[in-house]
């Protein structure tokens, strides 16, 4: 009955369960997802909610920002850069209003963590904005969201209604003299707006383009003031840090890499869903508590962090996914979005589907990503139907080197990613592609229903 | 609404005159809504976004006329609210279905069984990506990935979740969609019109009762790990696999679509400028074929 994942590599010596999931995983913004009614603010309060805001308050907001630059948070939106010492960079005294803005346009290919955190307990972040903004001495917040998740809009809306209905928004919140807006604002779709600057221009009503940097937000934002912004899982970690303390945070993950966060399993696997684990969980223990990749097949591919990461293969099963362990394995530790395709797949298809989504998505203001990428499809194009030359591959890892580094945003850089890597590991297969008879794979046999064993076998 | 007889948009092949404006009625009401949202904003401008999700809200798509409103209310020029228009892909530029059917055909969702998905649906529909079906109920398009991917193949409806989809399961919804039943999404509540959904996304709440409530808490799929951790599932065992949808199916369809689902011929990646390519090549195996170890 037991299957062993067949993740393929080489077999862990001894797996026998030595580390069980109780001890591997750490739900800890996830810990009440299955309560009834697990977004209202009820039951969040049931579980210690705004618990960490009475502690933030009670603290000089100079405190709440060094306890949690103290407490090692990196910021979850991909770039992992130290939260608190952004809060530290806004100016204090200079007399402009100052601004948080939430990103929580999460669109990078593979990211699935905000939009099922906001879905089942938003006031986890709420309450995170809420702090922040007496640490950052805010009157207004913003949430920018994503306009394409309806059933997340709505939560929201009702989560900000009853959080003013409670004295956790407006005026004088828990006669601490803090007044705080939080308006909630729908994107309207455009993948570019998920870069900081480019959200910001959104947010001022204007096409969604980034912006030079510096002055950096810290400096001039919103309205050209002071302005931090941060992911909706990273303000979201914030209350627990508060509540349960700095030390308890470091305690688990690594030195650099402190704290709990999301991890997202999607693809061929056999149980792909919402992992939330301590910083530096491999691949493979995940697999291995979830029941490996679906049954009968092996992994071929991942990202450590959506499409913008470079991608891993079966070599990389054992890299600690941290900050420090993804990024010395070559790639970046991004979202967690741990997209895993296994033998079926066609290499040349995805990255062929993932270019063209950065053709789309590309803003045109700079000239290396607008044309790269649309470049990038035509020939990759091309080559996914066998009428690609050999010397195509030299000129598809040329462009992907003129995009990388040389663009206006990291747009660019993670347009390149997916070119790079995969003619890393799979160069054999772009081969494979240019005898003229086009792609060798089946499509058919990767979707969810190609497999029917892999489904209906276990139980049937 | 009731547009007057010389509010007719005829093109001469000359510049276009200015858009005609709201009749006063719709006017006066969208200005209210309008100064409602602009009011919420330190700058005026941020409004822009919203203003036009309303507009939308009002004729189910950008008009010049839509964009003549935005550009009165915050004191731009119609080209600045053009060029903002233009830019986002939610604003639709023609009149539209009101159900807009979203399939997913970013990798991992295309290769997961968006890509079947998607060509099933423009041969049964008989439309092509963002075209509408004949009795204006069905706008078919491909999206991009719309955080989900833990519950792929994906299909959004007005932008509510409809999860682990198969070529009949959305079949089977666009012909509800189509016969006036009520739909229910995954995730998400019972859908109302593009145009309704369009003003939830303007800034204003769904008063519908039960709405925020409809389909409960977390996803199946984003409870697994927490259930591991609870020792609620027992660990490294394939003992649950996150069914289809099948709510809305009826009881003889199969459970999951691998009895008569057809994927496509071929295989378009380039799915907005299809190409034959070649079928599955025996000769020139790309993976290990065989399971290791067995």
């Amino acid at each position: 009955m037991t299957v062993a994942a067949e993740h393929g590599g080489a077999s862990r010596p001894g797996a026998g369960g030595e580390a069980s999931p109780e001890k591997l995983l750490a739900p800890v913004l996830s810990a009440f997802w299955d309560q009834p009614e697990s977004w209202t603010l009820e039951t969040y309060r049931r579980h210690e909610g705004y618990e960490g805001l009475r502690k933030a308050l009670a603290m000089p907001p100079d405190d709440v920002i060094a306890y949690v630059k103290d407490s090692g948070l990196r910021g979850r939106g991909g770039a992992g850069f130290p939260t608190g010492m952004k809060w530290q960079f806004i100016p204090q005294g200079d007399g402009k209003p100052h601004y948080l803005v939430v990103n929580a346009d999460e669109s990078e290919p593979g990211t699935c963590k905000d939009i099922p955190l906001l879905f089942a307990n938003p006031h986890s972040l709420i309450e995170g904005i809420v702090i922040a903004c007496h640490a950052i001495r805010s009157r207004h917040a913003f949430i920018y969201l994503r306009g394409e998740v309806v059933p997340v809009l709505r939560r929201l809306h009702e989560a900000v209604r009853e959080a003013y209905a409670a004295g956790f928004l407006g005026k004088n919140i828990l006669g601490s003299g803090l007044d705080l807006d939080v308006i909630v604002h729908a994107g309207a779709g455009a993948y570019i707006c998920g870069e900081e600057t480019a959200l910001l221009d959104s947010l001022e009503g204007r096409r969604g383009q980034p912006r030079l940097r510096p002055p950096f937000p810290a400096v001039a934002g919103l309205y050209a003031c002071p302005t931090v912004v941060n992911n909706v899982e990273s303000i979201a970690s914030v209350p627990a840090i508060l509540h349960k303390g700095k030390d308890w945070f470091r305690s688990m993950g690594s030195e650099k890499s402190p704290g709990f966060t999301l991890y997202s399993l999607s693809g061929h696997v056999a149980r792909p869903g919402q992992y939330e684990a301590p910083m530096g969980i491999t691949l493979r223990q995940l697999l291995d508590m979830s029941g490996g990749m679906r049954r009968g097949h092996r992994l071929k591919f991942w990202t450590p962090g959506g499409s913008s990461t470079p991608m891993f293969t079966d070599e990389h099963l054992d890299v600690p996914l941290d900050y420090e362990g993804v990024g010395a394995a070559g790639s970046m530790l991004g979202t967690k979005a741990l997209q895993c395709f296994d033998e079926t797949t066609c290499v040349v298809r995805a990255v062929t589907r993932w270019t063209e989504f950065y053709a789309h998505e590309s803003c045109g203001k700079c000239t290396p990503c607008r044309e790269g990428t649309y470049w990038l499809v035509q020939l990759l194009r091309d080559i996914e139907e066998g009428r690609g030359r050999p010397e195509d591959l030299d000129k598809i890892d040329d462009i992907a080197d003129n995009i990388n580094g040389k663009s206006f945003c990291a747009l660019g850089d993670g347009a390149a990613s997916p070119i790079f890597s995969s003619l890393k590991y799979f160069r054999e297969e772009y081969e494979q592609h240019l005898t003229g008879k086009g792609c060798p794979f089946d499509p058919a046999k990767s979707t969810l229903w190609g497999d029917n064993d892999a489904h209906l076998g276990v139980n049937a | 609404m009731n547009a007057t007889e010389a509010n007719h948009d005829v093109q001469l092949g000359m510049p276009a005159l200015p858009a005609p404006d709201y009749p006063a009625d719709v006017r006066a009401r969208l200005e209210a809504d309008a100064k409602e949202v602009i009011a919420r904003y330190p700058g005026a401008r941020s409004a822009l976004l919203p203003l036009l999700h309303l507009v939308q809200a009002e004729e189910g798509h950008v008009t010049r006329t839509g964009i003549r409103f935005c550009a009165e209310l915050l004191d731009l020029t119609t080209a600045e609210v053009t060029a903002v228009s233009t830019f986002y892909s939610m604003y639709r530029r023609k009149a539209s279905g009101d159900y807009q059917v979203g399939v997913c055909t970013n990798t991992l969702c295309a290769v997961m069984g968006g890509d079947a998905i998607f060509e099933d649906l423009k041969e049964y529909l008989g439309v092509g990506n963002g075209e509408t079906t004949e009795d204006g109920a069905v706008t078919l398009e491909h999206i991009e990935c719309n955080a989900a991917c833990d519950f792929a193949p994906v299909v959004m409806v007005n932008w509510e979740f409809f999860d682990n989809q198969t070529p009949q399961s959305a079949r089977q919804l666009v012909d509800d969609l189509r016969a006036g039943r009520t739909v229910e999404p995954t995730r998400g509540a019972p859908l109302c019109t593009f145009r309704q959904t369009a003003r939830m996304l303007a800034g204003f709440p769904d008063e519908r009762p039960g709405a925020v409530q409809a389909t409960g808490g977390a996803g199946p799929a984003s409870l697994i790990g927490l259930r591991l951790a609870k020792g609620e599932v027992a660990p490294g065992r394939v003992d649950h696999v996150i069914a289809p949808r099948t709510a809305q199916a009826p009881a003889d369809e199969p459970p999951s679509g691998h009895a008569d689902a057809q994927a496509p011929p071929g295989h378009p990646s380039s799915h907005d400028a299809p190409h034959e390519t070649s079928a599955s090549d025996d000769d020139h195996p790309a993976g290990p074929a065989a399971e290791e170890g067995e």
